[in-house]
């Protein structure tokens, strides 16, 4: 940790925010709360320049605002450097897309941070519902579940590790979904993915604080929604 | 209702309707307001415009608000004679059909619509007046973006240079889409929820804000909130002419006071004096089931619905300091994706007993959790009022959920 206290930076919430995406800020502050870990959280607007951090979250967004926040961000140069010290990026959707070397927003070809090898197009359909995925060994995080509403394809590129194999939904492209390296993490399962995934939220949470046991938390609801969930989709 | 007016299709179509919608409430398979519509479309695509010819029509719409505020509309409007409406909230097509088939020939309607249906029912009914409410997320898989309402509505209203609007200056978005026409009357309802409204949707750049106040502007000039002829204070409304219209309405919050005087500006515009029109809208004790207090069991029960971040908002000004129960569901109506629930800030249920159920209780018992926010889970409705001792208790709904419980309390209107 950067500071005294876990920054958790929310990247442009004027411009990627769309259905819940505060969930995921919510989620780490609290599950780093309840071990005592001290958490601060930090809304940074595109005006703004982007702080030194811990944790930057970059939510889902409409094609506008998407592409201008790929503008902003290269302009400030600021998550690149953060990913140069290995901060922690964990981004969905738009801001999931935003990350590779190039998206497709209103029709025209943007360019991406290129902080992850893949680059995304147009679907033929829009993918809509339930998603949930065998997630990478290497992560060792129980079954991925969540839910997508997107209209893009994600192409990663040998640079990048798929986060899941697809049991439900598209994700990327129905094989694959979401991608990640060393510290950066991507996915399509959009707003709060964490909150059907906390055994994810703190894993990120590890990364960030270097502390690979992180105590146990009460899971109670957790597990009943975790349970409902696949249960729904047929993977319980 | 003289069918004999219609057009020989239409009459048996209009006829046909109406025999559906009677059968669907005496089955107790609904309110009848949308099977009998359905039918009634089917043997005539061109009926809704022939049962809207001859009438004055005033269309409502607008992410939250609109049953209401039909209702109130429709009450005001009665004050010169008798009105149709879709009062059971069926806003499509269909549902104004059933609506007008069913009320027989009136000179009035007022009518509750959809947001994307507005354009196609624009040009069925050719309505003297729209009330634009207010556009925030909405039915969050499937619906057309903010922008993209703010942007359709827009480039309706450019079409129709005689048509008449009614329209919120506190949300940029509805400003966007009614600024288009030259005839516009705008009112002041406030806008608790801005998180869909940072963006100036003509340019892109950031809304300024003023603190204190209501006023904001996009800082290149091309949208700025417009001077309100109708505007609220406590529970008043005060009309263009200054003069105050205080009100004893039923129904509870601030939002209310709003859609009373959104209200009123359509009905001044038919002709009715809203010192006249005022008195008949606290003669409404309930919508469609909303706000509706029911006693059962020793408790009184209010029924609030919520069915997305914006409403929750309000119904949480709305409920009073009782036990609450909040019942969410993820049905067809309701949207699949439960997302929303994180953009909702409970903390002012912190203080109160909570219970939760509903199908998708667990989703939000882990926002509860995150929330700081105390909960017991119970399997049903029944289960929660029995939890409670004899008193209040609040329930808030969204949109499924909340026509469960209403159906097990005998589908209370
Ligand atoms: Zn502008």
């Amino acid at each position: 940790m950067s500071s005294s206290a876990l920054q958790i930076v929310w990247v442009y919430p004027d411009l990627l925010s769309t259905y819940g995406d505060r969930g995921n800020m919510l989620i780490l502050a609290h599950r780093a709360r309840a071990r005592g870990i001290p958490a601060e959280t930090v809304e940074v607007f595109a005006n703004d320049s982007l702080p030194d951090g811990d944790i930057y979250l970059l939510g889902g967004g409409e094609d506008g605002p998407q592409a201008l926040a790929a503008q902003r961000l290269i302009a400030d140069g600021g998550l690149h450097r953060a990913v140069d010290r290995r901060a922690v990026v964990f981004a969905v959707c738009a801001g999931y897309q935003l990350l590779g070397s190039s998206f497709f927003a209103k029709g025209a070809k943007c360019e991406g941070l290129g902080l992850l090898d893949l680059y995304s197009d147009r679907g033929e359909t829009r993918a809509v519902g339930e998603l949930a995925g065998v997630v990478d060994p290497e992560l060792g995080l129980p079954t991925l579940t969540g839910f997508e509403n997107h209209g893009g394809r994600t192409h990663l590129g040998p640079g990048a590790k798929p986060l899941a194999q697809v049991k439900v939904g598209i994700g990327n492209d129905n094989q694959t979904e979401g991608a990640w390296l060393g510290t950066v993490l991507g996915t399509y399962c959009h707003g709060p993915a964490l909150s059907r995934n906390p055994a994810l939220a703190d894993l990120l949470l590890s990364w960030a604080t270097g502390e690979d046991r992180l105590p146990e938390l009460d899971e109670t609801w957790t597990s009943k929604l975790r349970t409902e969930r696949l249960t729904a989709n047929g993977l319980a | 209702m003289e069918d004999k007016k219609l057009p020989l299709r239409a009459a048996i179509a209009a006829g046909v309707s109406r025999t559906a919608a009677a059968l669907s409430r005496a089955t107790g398979r609904g309110d009848g307001s949308v099977i009998g519509g359905k039918l009634g479309m089917m043997i005539d695509p061109d009926l809704l415009a022939h049962l809207a010819a001859g009438r004055r029509i005033a269309l409502v719409s607008g992410t939250n608000g609109k049953t209401t505020t039909t209702r109130f509309t429709a009450a005001a409007l009665g004050v010169l004679g008798e009105v149709a409406t879709n009062s059971f909230g069926a806003n499509m097509p269909t549902g104004h059909t059933s609506a007008l088939a069913r009320a027989g020939s009136t000179p009035f309607a007022v009518l509750e619509v959809d947001e994307h249906w507005m354009p196609k029912v624009i040009a069925a009914t050719s309505p003297v007046v729209i009330a634009l409410l207010n556009l925030s997320r909405d039915q969050l898989d499937r619906a057309k973006e903010v922008a993209m309402i703010a942007q359709l509505w827009r480039d309706t209203v450019a079409q129709y240079p005689n048509l008449h609007i009614v329209a919120n200056a506190d949300d940029p978005m509805i400003v966007y889409a009614a600024a288009a026409s030259q005839n516009v009357t705008w009112f002041a309802a406030g806008q608790r929820w801005r998180d869909d409204a940072h963006v100036c949707p003509a340019c892109g750049s950031h809304i300024w804000r003023e603190t204190d106040g209501d006023y904001w502007a996009c800082p290149t000039g091309d949208l700025i909130r417009p001077t309100p002829q109708w505007t609220i204070d406590d529970s008043a409304v005060i009309d263009p002419d200054g003069r105050r219209h205080e009100l004893k309405l039923q129904l509870p919050g601030r939002v209310n006071v709003g859609n009373a005087a959104t209200a009123l500006a359509v009905a001044h515009w038919f002709g009715v004096d809203p010192a006249d029109g005022a008195p008949r809208l606290s003669e409404v004790a309930s919508v469609a089931g909303r706000y509706a207090q029911v006693d059962r069991k020793g408790r009184t029960i209010r029924l609030l619905l919520a069915k997305n971040p914006a409403s929750w908002l309000e119904a949480f000004d709305m409920a009073e300091d009782a036990p609450t129960l909040l019942a969410i569901n993820a049905r067809d109506p309701d949207g699949y994706d439960t997302s929303w629930l994180f953009d909702v800030d409970f903390s002012p249920l912190h203080a109160r007993r909570v219970l939760i159920t509903g199908e998708r209780a667990y989703d939000l018992a882990v926002r509860l959790q995150v929330n700081g926010v105390q909960f017991e889970h119970v399997a049903n409705f029944w289960r929660a009022v029995e939890a409670v001792p004899p008193g209040r208790l609040e329930v808030i709904a969204n949109y499924s959920a909340f026509q469960d419980i209403r159906a097990e309390l005998d589908r209370v209107v």
